[in-house]
This record gives C-alpha cells, structure tokens and sequence, in this order.
C-alpha cells in the first residue's frame, strides 16, 4: 500500500477529458499526491496510442461534497486506511501532447502531436528514462544536454540544429538561473557546430569567468574552449584586470551612429520623440559625419539657425544635443570612422569562431550597451542579408547560421522600437538570412508581442509576475495549464522549455555548470589532462623515452 | 431446553425454513434461542445450497393471539422461571431471517442471489470457519447487504464483517479490505460510511 507510486511507476487511470481541457487522472489507491509534482512527465497508455503528457495540477477529490464539511475522523487508522485512496482520492490533469502508435513502424517516424486522447480508464504511468529518449532524442551531435526532466536522473536533450533556426528566448526573474542556462546553451550550440554565436556580453559573465549566486567562480566560454572563441572587449582594464587578453578591444567611430540608434536610445537618454526623430533631419543635413558636425556645431546664433533650416524645435534640439554628448565621453568612441570592429568580428565569424564582446565597466551604462549591440549588429545583419540573398538557391555559399545573444532584451525589442530595430527584423524574419537570436530577458512583457509570438524555443525560469507570465504563454496551446507549472518552478536551476526544439513543453533540472566534472562533460581537459594527452600522443608517434 | 435435542440432529444444524422468497428465508429454530448471532453465515440445503446472513432475529409467541405473561414473582432467577413452566419451550419459539447473499452451483461459489428460494422445510446449518473463510474471499456482495430490507442494514453487514474477520489468518487486513469496499460502495453517503466504519473500527 505505501509502495508510492505503484507498481511500474502506475499512477491511475484516465477517468474523464477532452483534447482541448486535458485527461482526468484518478490516482490509485496506494500512490500518494505528494509523490506526483507538477511538471512530471507521464504517459498514457490506450489501446492503439501511446500519449506522453505533463501533469498540469494535482487535485484532492472526495466521492461525497457531505466529507468535505464533514471530514472524519481519520486519526483512527483503521478509517483512514479504509477511506483514503477509496471515498478520498487524488487526483492529476494531465496535458496530452505527444502520441506515438503501438505499431513498431511507427517509432521511425517518432512520436506525433496528440490529435486524440485516450480511452476511458487507460492507465497512466511515470515516464520511463526510454520514454524521455524516444522523445526528446539521445545524446549526440545534434542533441545538447541541456538537464533533466523534472524528479528523473536522464539526460534531457535539446534539438541544435532545430534551435538555432529561429530566434530563442531565456526568461526568468533575476537569479533564477538564466545566465547558467544561457552559458549552456551556448556551449551547445558551439559543440554542435550548427551555427556561430556572436554574445553582447552586458555583464562579462559568458567569455572569461563568470559568477554563480553564491559568488562562487565559474568558468567562461574562452577558458573551455580556448581555440573556438574569442573575447573581444570595449573596456580593455576591466578585461586585463580579469586575467584576460582580450583578442580585440572594439573601437566605434562616432560617425558609425546613425538616427536608428538615437531612437532605440530615446529611452536610456530621455529624449522626447521630437528630439530623436532630429536625429534624421541632421542626417540629411550634415550627411554621414552627422552626430560628431553636431556635437560640435557652435552654441547660439548658428545653433538657433541650424534649428531654423531643420525646422526643429529649438529647445528640443538643445536637449538632443546635450544627451547625445554624453557618447563622446564614452572612452571606446570616437571621432575617426576607419574602426573595422565590424569587420574583425566578421572575420573571425567567418572562421568558425565564436565571439563574445565583453562591456567591462559599460555594461551598466545601458545606452552604451544599447548603442554598441545594436550598430554592430546592424551591419553584420546587413552583410548576412546580402550574402544570403546573393546565395539565393546555392545552399553551399549561404553564410554559416549566426546566433546574436542580447541580455536586457526589451530594451531593443520593446513594442515602441521593435519595429525600427534590427533587431526586431532579424526576429520576425527568422531564419531567413541564417541570423537568429537568443534574447535573454527579466522582463518578458517589456518584448513587442509579435516579436514574442515568432520566438521559436523558450526557455524560462521562474516568473511570478502575471504580465511576464502572460507574454510567455501568448499564442502556446495549452498555456492556461502550462502557466500554472510556469508559477510553481523552484527559484534556482529548473526551467520550463518548450517550442520549436523540443518536441514538448518540459521541465527540467538544468544541468550543472561549474563543477570540474561538469567542465570535463562539455570536453574541456586542464592543462595536466593536455599535458599527458600530448605526451601519451607523443610516445604514440615517436616511442615511449627510454 | 435439552428436551428436543434428537441423536440425528448434527450440531450445526439450526432450524427449517418456514418461509422462502427469492431474497430471505426464515428459520425456525429447533432450540428456542437457538437462533446465531446477527450477521452469521448460514446454509441452507446440501446439495446446491443457498448462503444467507442472518438478518433480523426474534423470539416470540406460537399463538400470535397469546402474548407471554410474567412469571417471576416468586422466583429468584430467571433460569427458574423455564425450570418451573417446562411448557415455555413449546409456547415460545425462535425465529431468523437470513439474507439471501450466495448460492453454489456446479461446486462453484456465486455471490449473488439464488435462482429459486429453498424449500419449505429445507435443513439451515451454521457455516464453519473454513466456509466461512471461502466465501468472503470476496465481498462483491456486500452492497446486498446494504440494501436488505431488514432493520438496520449497517448493522448486519458490520457483524457480518466482524464475525467473517475472525475466520481469516490476517483478520485486520480483512478488515481493512472490507472497510475499503464499503467505502466504494457507500462513497456518496458520507454519514453511513463513517457510521459502519465506527462499528467495525477494531
């Protein structure tokens, strides 16, 4: 009777559903409710399908509403055996999502989306580690490790190549595990070789040493893989005084800002739309050295007549002016527009490398940070697309797929510049340019809906803020049920994923990062490890020393 | 009450049926209080028996016209009230009615009710620990029971549960295992359940 769950991992049986509200589990006598948490990962077995579903809630029912005013007397063991499990039982809804047909031809095409449910009192049982593997894939080239399933040991993997096609998003309240996620994702994506990674590095915590909540030291992408990334950095000391040599400090020209960029910082500075939408006019105006002609253009009558011939507010323009001064005291900008940041990143893109652009001392400043990602991407985004289009119908000349990691993420693709920004282009056209993005975000209502809705994957952390949680789920079937896990994820290591890389939504544990074993998981070996492998490889080719 | 004791009688023997129909039988008795305790396993006839459980159970008048007087005036005991009117034994007779809950048939065990009634007369004997035992291997008849026309229902079945425990080698278990299955059967009545959970809380 205490063996919970039952025989087999048996939970219960389907006793009522549809397909739009879920199944019904009347849990069995001898499986307590405490065992069966939200999230879990079952299966139902009918006649022809297999269905693979997540537990949405758990419930308490009794067979008379009289009990429940009139509880009894269970302190006599004698009625609490009888009753519990009989007149007073648990009880589970379960979303199915998966279904795969009892026929053995069936298991190569996979599991299916359920387009049915199974019949009355099928039973329902705990997904088996096999059943995590047929579904979700093994171990290999293409599926990353990425955790566990919710209260099981397998390891859970994601589709690369699947997500890297579109753009991705990483959610969660601060310290609930997104930039640990995002590490690992990153790692995947750079083992799996299925696309380069470009990372605005807002906190330089994903190149060079990182910190966990516990302010415990873990390691960055360039120290596991030392010949696949590169650092660059806009903030040389913070990098040096970090024991890094970054592989280039990143210069930007003032003449490289253009007006798009004043009204994606119209925010960060406080400009009132008037004053960005001067930014264009002064284009026209001075032509390309336009911000570094303004900057210095002379203060009173010729101010007021350089207002007068663009037929801007005087007052508005001062401010524009005053604000946008702030950039020239940025230590990385400056006059000269020969600075090939651009090019340098592209250079090493194109090797195959991976680049992270550390922002030392800046990443706080979130004009800065604004600013720099959103230049450079521009005119990566803008090489990528003629090369792409140049490639059109030749697949082998289609640049090799570019994912652009940006933290803060609302603050490019908030609905008032989403649809200005590259951002918000290279989000809602996808894949077609091979340039996706995995946006990180605390604040995922802060994201323009329709650049929500066109993220492929979404992995999310714990969210407890009901617009958050609403931006999430919009246009996911089955969200009223999945928000209800969403709410109820544990603050630290567990995230909800689901979208286009996994085959269903799905909870897991995310796997460890930081421990020397998990660093040797992901392939790195320290430098003894190197050490005997050159000199085992050495004895290899020329014989052991006498 | 020694004087109907008869050398053919075997000492589980209890009484006749007087009266059948296809749910109870009444039994008289041949011992006044000779009737078992309510809730026994009884059966009726040899060959394609009939189970019953005993449902109700009364000791009254022969002549339904002639009510008992008192007669313990003078007496010190009650047991010298019989002593002194010998005649008691034939004015007064013992009667029970048994629940149809069983038959047997083809030497198979049915936990249901009978096709047809036992006969007038039919010979009613008490049910060992062994039979007993056999018979409740499974309680599917329970809800029979539940809905007799006796009574107290609860009651009977709540003997019947108690008496059937002792003749099985884990009576708590069996207890449990009963207390379960009225749980099902009487899930949408809360107060009955905890009522005859009560009775047969040990």
């Amino acid at each position: 009777m205490n063996d919970s769950p039952g025989q087999e991992g048996r939970l219960g049986v389907v006793v009522k559903g549809s397909l739009t509200d879920g199944l019904r589990v009347r849990l069995d006598r001898g499986v307590n409710v405490e065992d069966v948490r939200v999230g879990r990962y079952v299966t139902a077995r009918g006649k022809l399908l297999r269905f693979f579903a997540v537990v949405s809630n758990v419930s308490l029912e009794t067979s008379d509403a009289y009990m429940s005013a009139a509880p009894p007397d269970v302190s006599d063991p004698f009625i609490a055996e009888a009753l519990l499990g009989t007149a007073a039982f648990g009880a589970l809804d379960v979303e199915p999502v998966l279904a795969l047909s009892n026929d053995p031809l069936a298991l190569v095409e996979g599991p299916q989306p359920a387009k049915t449910i199974p019949p009355h009192f099928s039973p329902v049982h705990l997904a088996s580690e096999d059943d995590v593997r047929l579904v979700f894939g093994e171990e290999d080239e293409r599926h990353f490790w990425i955790g566990s399933p919710l209260d099981m040991e397998t390891r859970l993997c994601l589709d690369v190549p699947e997500f890297v096609m579109r753009s991705n998003g990483v959610f969660g309240k601060s310290g609930t595990g997104k930039t640990f996620l995002t590490r690992l994702l990153l790692a995947g994506i750079l083992q799996s070789g299925a696309a380069s990674n470009l990372v605005f590095d807002m906190q330089s915590e994903y190149g060079w040493k990182g910190y966990s909540e516990d302010s415990r030291e873990v390691k960055g992408l360039k120290q596991l893989f030392p010949s696949r990334v590169a650092v660059f950095s806009l903030d040389e000391e913070s990098s040096r005084r970090r024991g890094l040599t970054p592989d280039y400090v990143v210069r930007v020209g003032l003449d490289e800002v253009e007006p798009e960029d004043v009204q994606l910082l119209r925010e960060s500075l406080s400009l009132s739309d008037v004053a960005a939408d001067a930014a264009y006019s002064l284009q026209r105006h001075f032509g390309k050295s336009w911000l570094a002609h303004f900057l210095e253009h002379p203060t009173g009558d010729a101010f007021r007549d350089l207002a007068g011939a663009l037929s801007v507010n005087e007052r508005a323009l001062s401010t524009l002016k005053n604000r946008l001064s702030r950039l020239k005291r940025l230590k990385f900008m400056d006059k000269g527009s020969g600075h090939d940041s651009v090019g340098r990143i592209l250079q090493y893109l194109d090797r195959g490398m991976h680049v992270v652009l550390e922002f030392g001392r800046y990443g706080s400043d979130t004009a800065a940070y604004v600013l720099v990602a959103n230049l450079l991407t521009r005119r990566i985004y803008e090489r990528y697309q003629r090369e792409s289009e140049e490639a059109m119908g030749d697949e082998a000349r289609k640049p090799r797929p570019l994912v652009i990691t940006i933290e803060e993420a609302h603050k490019f693709l908030n609905p008032g510049v989403a649809s200005q920004t590259t951002f918000g282009a290279i989000a809602r056209e996808m894949r077609k340019y091979n340039v996706t993005l995995l946006v990180v975000d605390q604040r995922p209502s802060g994201i323009d809906d329709e650049v929500m809705s066109q993220l492929g994957t979404k992995l999310t952390c714990l969210l407890d803020n009901e617009k958050d949680l609403d931006a999430v789920m919009t246009g996911v079937s089955g969200s009223r049920r999945l928000r209800s896990v969403l709410a109820r994820l544990e603050s630290k290591r567990q995230a909800l994923v689901f979208g286009h890389a996994v085959p269903m939504p799905v909870v897991i544990e995310t796997r460890e990062y930081g421990s020397a074993e998990s660093y040797r998981e992901l392939g790195f070996r320290d430098a003894a490890e190197l050490r005997a492998q050159v000199e085992r490889e050495t004895d290899e080719l020329f014989g052991p020393d006498d | 009450m020694e004087e109907t004791a008869n050398p053919k009688q075997r000492p589980d023997r209890l009484g006749e049926v007087v009266e059948a129909s296809t749910d109870h039988f009444m039994v008289h008795c041949y011992e006044l209080y000779g009737a078992p305790p309510l809730g026994a396993l009884v059966r009726c006839g040899a060959e394609g028996p009939v189970y019953g459980v005993v449902g109700e159970v009364a000791t009254t008048s022969i002549d339904p016209g002639r009510r008992p007087i008192a007669r313990g005036r003078d007496e010190d005991t009650e047991e010298d009230i019989y002593r002194n009117n010998p005649q008691l034994s034939r004015l007064l007779r013992t009667e029970f009615r048994a629940l149809v809950v069983g038959h047997a048939l083809d030497g198979e065990t049915m936990r249901f009710l009978a096709p047809r009634p036992p006969r007038i007369h039919a010979f009613v004997y008490s049910c060992g620990a062994d039979e007993s035992q056999a018979f409740t291997s499974s309680l599917d008849f329970l809800t029979i029971l539940l809905s007799a026309p006796v009574p107290s229902p609860d009651d009977v079945a709540a003997s019947f549960v108690r008496q059937a425990s002792l003749c099985h080698p884990d009576p708590h278990g069996f207890l449990v295992e009963a207390g379960r299955e009225l749980a099902v059967l009487l899930g949408r009545d809360t107060l009955r359940l905890s009522g005859i959970l009560r009775r047969l809380s040990p």
